[in-house]
């Protein structure tokens, strides 16, 4: 079932210097009683970006018009804990296309690429950059280039990533993985009759 | 060819149905628990792709999540839960898929109820959409937590497309202190790896102390082991897994029963065999454990004090420690020891199993919580509710003033009914104290059910070791 494909992102970025972001703080377990993909968004960060009141918290970043864009540029150690899934829609649903961290969750990390959600790990020293320039100016652009696997600052300077190259072809021609099992089927019932 | 290998690697291997260079490994999966949260998107998938499930035989379903503990007979409160449940109940025999449903002897929290009902077995691979997919692995398999696409691909394919993780081994040697149990040994080590520390690996446990340790005790470790970012963690089986599998509802009978049991002798490392990284911990180094912060990774001793941020090398942990424990309203440097507590919750699918109830009502029997607390003990299944009935649990516990619920995940995630109000402290034996877990603004001290029970009574924060007459069991 085809998917959005990825192409190259020029976009101004959200920052988040907080490390450990957990899945219960991206959307916490009071709102994953849909069974739909979509509609998460509303209630991204929901504890962070309203108070009990529902009033917006005004000094949360996503609450401050000064930032935008579908880049989040997140702590370390982003998603982990839970394995919900709506941590990715969510995201993706509110507008983000790319995550950058130093590091991420293993299994936020595969639940994002089955989203066409890139998650970009790049060095410590790169995301302080990063922060740096968006700090110095929050309409400044960062270039996601998936083919070249690089992320580029408005100053020129760069940092490549790591993906698989599976995931990577999944992602530019918006493949997904049930795509490719399904192409094993015959395979996977003889490894059953045989397991 | 072959090398020395872990016990991971020999399983991992004996699954993958295909192996490409550049693509994942395909793997077999041997059972899928589903739960109501995490999978009724995955069942949409199906429907748009026009496809059915691969082979419903290897699937097992349950309602735990969003399910009230109180009541169960009467339809869900709350709109969106019940639609949820419901939307199960519809899923399941649209699909050909055995569900334990509300009311159903065999209900309870998914991690409780495969191993009690003997379809966790060792060896194989098993899934769920839910990150403590891991305590399966206390059997010696290959348990992990999935999202819903991956939900997805197993119903379609009984597979997961996934890349094989780095392998960490970590033993521990010597026998425990009074009043340490498993849930302390795991808290110890993940105050020791950070929430991060293990991220990109699955962990063996091994040594003495994991040896001595019953199921329900290594299920408690394995539980947790995603809380340092592990994907999962296992432990070899031995005579104590194969009795405790003996006679299970759904495993292996009589001969059968026994050809496997020579089968899972087989299922260990081999001598020699390579790890990725290798950590020894002594468990004389191990106290009752208490955590302060809002990440399972913040755990002290109880008898230690919060560290200082001047204990902290970089900035960025220090303003962890501070934005954490402004949330948790404490300061740095201080001890937690008398801290008062609003509400002791004992249950969730690390610590609600039978082992666990009896360990609380060993250390209640006879008292009265105190005052100031509110206690929730709910049971990991209706096995269990029904067992600590048939034991007499349930006196113990009204006696002392502790609220017997229905099985579910309850108050451990914040989603059904039971939350912990705003503000609040909230000693638990669940898994993760993240901001508003158990509730917006809720607090949460993650222990042992042993030292949860001690704060039950005392109303405080309460090294189990100083409460006179405590009974003090060592093999949970």
């Amino acid at each position: 079932m085809s998917k959005e494909k990825f192409i190259t992102l020029v976009s101004t970025a959200v920052p988040m210097p907080i490390e450990n972001i957990d899945t219960d703080q991206i959307i916490p377990a009071r709102f994953l009683k849909a069974t739909t993909r979509e509609g998460f968004g509303e209630n991204l960060f929901r504890d962070w970006r309203y108070n009990s009141d529902e009033t917006p918290r005004n000094e949360f970043v996503l609450n401050d018009p000064t930032y935008s864009g579908k880049i989040l540029v997140a702590g370390k150690n982003f998603g982990c804990g839970s394995s919900r899934e709506h941590a990715a829609w969510s995201l993706y649903d509110h507008g983000f296309s790319v995550v950058i961290s130093s590091f991420f969750a293993d299994i936020f990390k595969n639940n994002a690429l089955n989203n066409a959600l890139l998650p970009i790990q790049v060095s410590d020293e790169f995301l302080k950059k990063i922060f740096a320039a968006i700090e110095k100016n929050p309409k400044t652009r960062l270039t996601v280039d998936l083919s070249q696997q690089n992320v580029v600052l408005e100053d020129g300077s760069s940092e490549t990533f790591d993906i698989n190259a599976y995931k990577k072809t999944c992602l530019l021609n918006g493949y997904d993985d049930i795509d490719y099992l399904l192409s094993l089927k015959d395979e996977i019932k003889h490894f059953e009759l045989a397991h | 060819m072959q090398q020395q290998r872990t016990l991971f690697d020999k399983i991992w291997d004996a699954h993958i149905v295909r192996s490409s260079e550049g693509y994942p490994d395909a793997l077999y999966i041997d059972r899928h628990f589903i739960h109501e949260v995490t999978s009724p998107q995955a069942f949409d998938g199906l429907r748009k792709r026009g496809i059915s499930v691969f082979n419903p035989s290897r699937t097992t379903a349950t309602a735990d999540h969003n399910v009230p503990t109180k009541d169960q007979h009467l339809p869900i409160k709350e709109a969106l839960s019940r639609h949820q449940v419901e939307t199960l109940r519809k899923n399941c025999p649209e699909f050909g898929i055995e569900l334990y449903d509300l009311g159903h002897p065999y209900q309870g929290i998914v991690h409780i109820i495969g191993p009690e009902l003997g379809l966790t077995l060792p060896g194989m691979t098993i899934v769920c959409g839910d990150s403590h997919t891991s305590t399966h692995g206390a059997f010696g398999n290959i348990a992990f937590g999935i999202g819903t696409s991956e939900v997805e691909q197993v119903l379609a394919t009984q597979c997961v497309l996934q890349y094989r993780p780095k392998t960490m081994l970590i033993e521990i040697n010597g026998t425990l202190g009074n009043g340490v149990v498993a849930k302390d040994i795991i808290l110890y080590i993940i105050s020791k790896l950070s929430s991060s520390g293990a991220t990109g690996y699955f962990v063996e446990y091994a040594g003495e102390s994991i040896r001595n340790l019953s199921m329900e005790a290594r299920m408690t470790i394995c539980n947790m082991s995603i809380e340092m970012g592990a994907r999962g963690g296992l432990i070899a089986p031995d005579e104590t897994t194969f009795s405790y599998i003996k006679g299970r509802r759904f495993a292996p009978q009589g001969e059968s029963f026994d050809r496997l049991v020579e089968q899972w002798r087989h299922l260990k490392s081999d001598e020699g065999a390579q790890y990725d990284e290798v950590l020894t911990f002594e468990a004389s180094d191990i106290g009752p454990m208490i955590t302060y912060g809002t990440n399972p990774g913040m755990g002290i001793k109880v008898t230690d004090r919060i560290p200082a941020l001047a204990d902290l090398k970089s900035s960025s942990e220090q303003t962890s420690l501070s934005k954490s424990l402004a949330y948790m309203g404490l300061e740095p440097g201080t001890s937690l020891l008398g801290k008062a507590v609003d509400y002791v919750f004992i249950g969730s699918c690390t610590n609600a199993r039978i082992e666990d109830l009896r360990l609380v009502a060993s250390m209640v029997k006879g008292k009265k919580k105190a005052a100031n607390v509110e206690v929730w003990v709910v049971p990991g299944s209706k096995q269990v509710e029904n067992q600590a009935r048939e034991e007499g649990l349930d006196i113990i516990f009204e006696q002392a003033g502790f609220q017997l619920r229905q099985p579910g995940c309850s108050a451990c995630l914040g989603m059904n009914e039971d939350k912990i109000p705003a503000g609040k402290y909230c000693i638990s034996t669940s898994n993760r104290n993240f901001e508003g877990r158990q509730g917006p603004k809720s607090r949460t001290f993650l222990a042992s059910p042993l030292s949860a029970a001690a704060a039950a009574i005392t109303g405080k924060v309460t090294d189990v070791r100083e409460l006179a007459g405590a009974a003090l069991t060592s093999n949970n």
